[in-house]
């Protein structure tokens, strides 16, 4: 029985959109391999997130306790190792955020499983594609054995929808040795929606040239906009904002319907973390950068000029 | 304290890279090679650590091809003292990788792994939490900061939504994220000694290791163009083309 097991990670009692798309993705996989679809949720007092997880037509296994209150590698890797022997899993999936980057890979290892970073499709139950050199390439490639672990972009699939309702189930599991403690989590507070939720984002590069500027130029298109706020990795190299808000291979993958590239000149890997957006929007000054390629709309301005203007607009626009 | 380090030979990340005839890899011609940029994080985090250690070794560690000696050659100018290289001339999975380097974890003993959160090539993300589980060690991926007193690490990580830190007993494996520092050049000095350091091979076959790759790669293909659009004149064009032909504002 191939069985595909999601691991559905879980922020202040909610699942976010990523994690949804990797119970579509597994759902897909579980359709392709002819197994059986599982989730797996793990924290303390998870009875109403295991619930509302099964309200997604799949049977739920929860691991509760507080030795999984924060999520940490090492005690969550064997808890789920735990869990897949019990249940006959040959697919262990989550989605790449950083929490599924993290975990994964010493899954994988605990398992001896095969392992695939960041699938943008699957083929059949064992082939799947996935980019490499930066989203320069994409290889289609075949997992040898089980079991398998995936891990999956999170623009690859539609978020799952409710729908059906499976059962829960409580299982004790190992936490491991617990060598590793969590000390804090110091949480950046925006009111701007989530990068990888957001329908619109605007990233700015290092055409904005400082910190201080994404704050006086960008920051108001976003509100105007409603929209997320992300960087290129050039602006996160050199130190102008947070690398949670980089977009691109090394970064976080988007594909908001509009996304707004200020000052991005658009090396590939930035490019392989937003092309698969549906509208591109470029501002750049220098009339032959990259972005110009890839950009439904280009605007070839001084986006210090440009984007309060465009703030401006986008307001009376709203207004009217 | 001795601090192993990794350092892969990969493609300029700036270079445009293209599908060779096989259709099994990437065209090698005219490609400059580097050190994997996380790695060269990496690099800089061990040596700062010796500067505060006294006393302290930095070994670095390469899997791949003869050339990749000098990759490592320009780890030990920034300041390695000692090099291992272990000759593969296929490309190992994560998995592999691990194995090797759990290997030589037994034979050289450190206390602290430093590597880059991912190769820029193959971009898996997936070696160092590999042998964090080898060998038993806590992880810490991701990392932006890095604090060690008395056996112990309390890690920054940067990780969706903000900074997490952890703390844990040292051995450990951290991998290193873009914003942990900024490495230094290698000097004129530095280069000089650098030919001089100990740079040791070893063929991947001595080390008794399976490196059977589980994943083979069936299909190169590029990804496909996307058109590009049209310039605007303005920014009141735009707006219009937004709300009005993208309906998107």
């Amino acid at each position: 029985m191939s069985n595909v097991l999601v691991v559905a990670e879980h922020l202040h009692g909610k699942f976010p959109k990523t994690t949804l798309v990797g119970l579509a993705a597994g759902k897909n996989l579980a359709e392709k391999s002819g197994g059986k679809i599982l989730a797996i949720v793990l924290g303390k007092d998870v009875d109403a997130l295991a619930g509302e997880l099964a309200s997604y037509g799949v049977d739920v296994v929860a691991v509760d306790g507080p030795q999984f209150e924060h999520y940490l590698a090492d005690a969550h890797a064997a808890a789920i190792t735990d869990v897949v022997k019990q249940k006959g899993v040959e697919d262990v999936v989550a989605t790449a955020t950083a929490l599924g980057k993290d975990l994964m890979p010493r899954l994988a290892a605990r398992l001896g499983a095969g392992m695939v970073s960041d699938i943008s499709g699957i083929v059949d139950g064992t082939t799947f594609v996935r980019p490499m050199w930066a989203g320069n390439l994409f290889a289609t490639v075949k997992v040898e054995g089980a079991p398998r672990v995936i891990s999956v972009r999170g623009t690859a699939f539609e978020p799952a929808a409710k729908g059906g309702s499976g059962n829960v189930e409580k299982v004790s599991a190992s936490a491991g040795d617990g060598k590793m403690k969590f000390v804090e989590f110091a949480e950046t507070k925006s009111d701007r929606p989530v990068l990888t939720e957001a329908s619109i984002v605007c990233s700015g590069g290092r055409g904005l040239k400082n910190g201080e500027n994404f704050t006086t130029y960008l920051e108001p298109l976003c509100d105007a906009l409603g929209a997320a706020m992300g960087a290129s990795r050039a602006a996160v190299d050199a130190g102008f904002v947070p690398n949670d808000l980089q977009v691109g291979q090394t970064g976080k993958v988007v594909a908001p319907t509009l996304y707004i590239a200020v000052g991005i000149s658009g090396a590939i890997q930035h490019l392989a973390g937003m092309k698969d957006s549906k509208v591109i929007v470029a501002i750049n000054k220098d009339e032959e950068a990259p972005i110009f390629q890839v950009a439904d709309y280009g605007l070839v301005a001084d986006l210090f000029k440009a984007v309060p203007e465009l703030t401006e607009e986008v307001k009376k626009l709203k207004a009217s | 304290m001795k601090i192993l380090v990794t350092v892969k030979r990969v493609p300029d990340p700036e270079t445009q890279l293209k599908i060779n005839a096989e259709g099994t890899g990437f065209a090698t011609d005219n490609i400059k090679w580097v050190v994997n940029p996380f790695d060269e994080i990496a690099v800089e985090e061990a040596l700062r650590v010796k500067e505060k250690n006294p006393g302290s070794e930095v070994v670095l560690v390469s899997i791949g091809p003869k050339a990749a000696q000098e990759q490592l050659r320009t780890g030990l100018a920034m300041g390695a003292d000692r090099a291992i290289l272990v000759l593969s001339d296929e490309n190992l999975e994560p998995l592999a990788v691990a194995r090797v380097l759990q290997k030589l974890v037994e034979q050289e003993k450190p206390e602290l792994i430093l590597m880059g959160k991912q190769a820029v090539d193959y971009d898996n993300n997936c070696a160092g939490q590999m042998l964090a589980e080898l060998l038993g060690w806590p992880q810490a991926a991701f990392a932006s900061k890095v604090e060690l007193a008395g056996g112990q690490a309390t890690v920054t990580r940067e990780i969706d939504g903000g900074l997490e830190t952890l703390s844990f007993p040292l051995p450990a494996v951290v991998t290193a994220d873009l914003r942990l520092n900024e490495p230094r050049y290698a000097s004129l000095p530095g280069i000089m000694k650098a030919r001089k350091k100990e740079l040791k091979e070893i063929p991947v076959a001595d080390l008794g290791v399976d490196v059977t790759p589980r994943v083979k790669i069936v299909k190169l293909e590029t990804p496909p163009k996307r058109a590009a659009g049209r310039k605007v004149g303005s920014v009141q064009e735009l707006v219009k083309v937004l709300h009005e032909e993208a309906k998107v504002i």
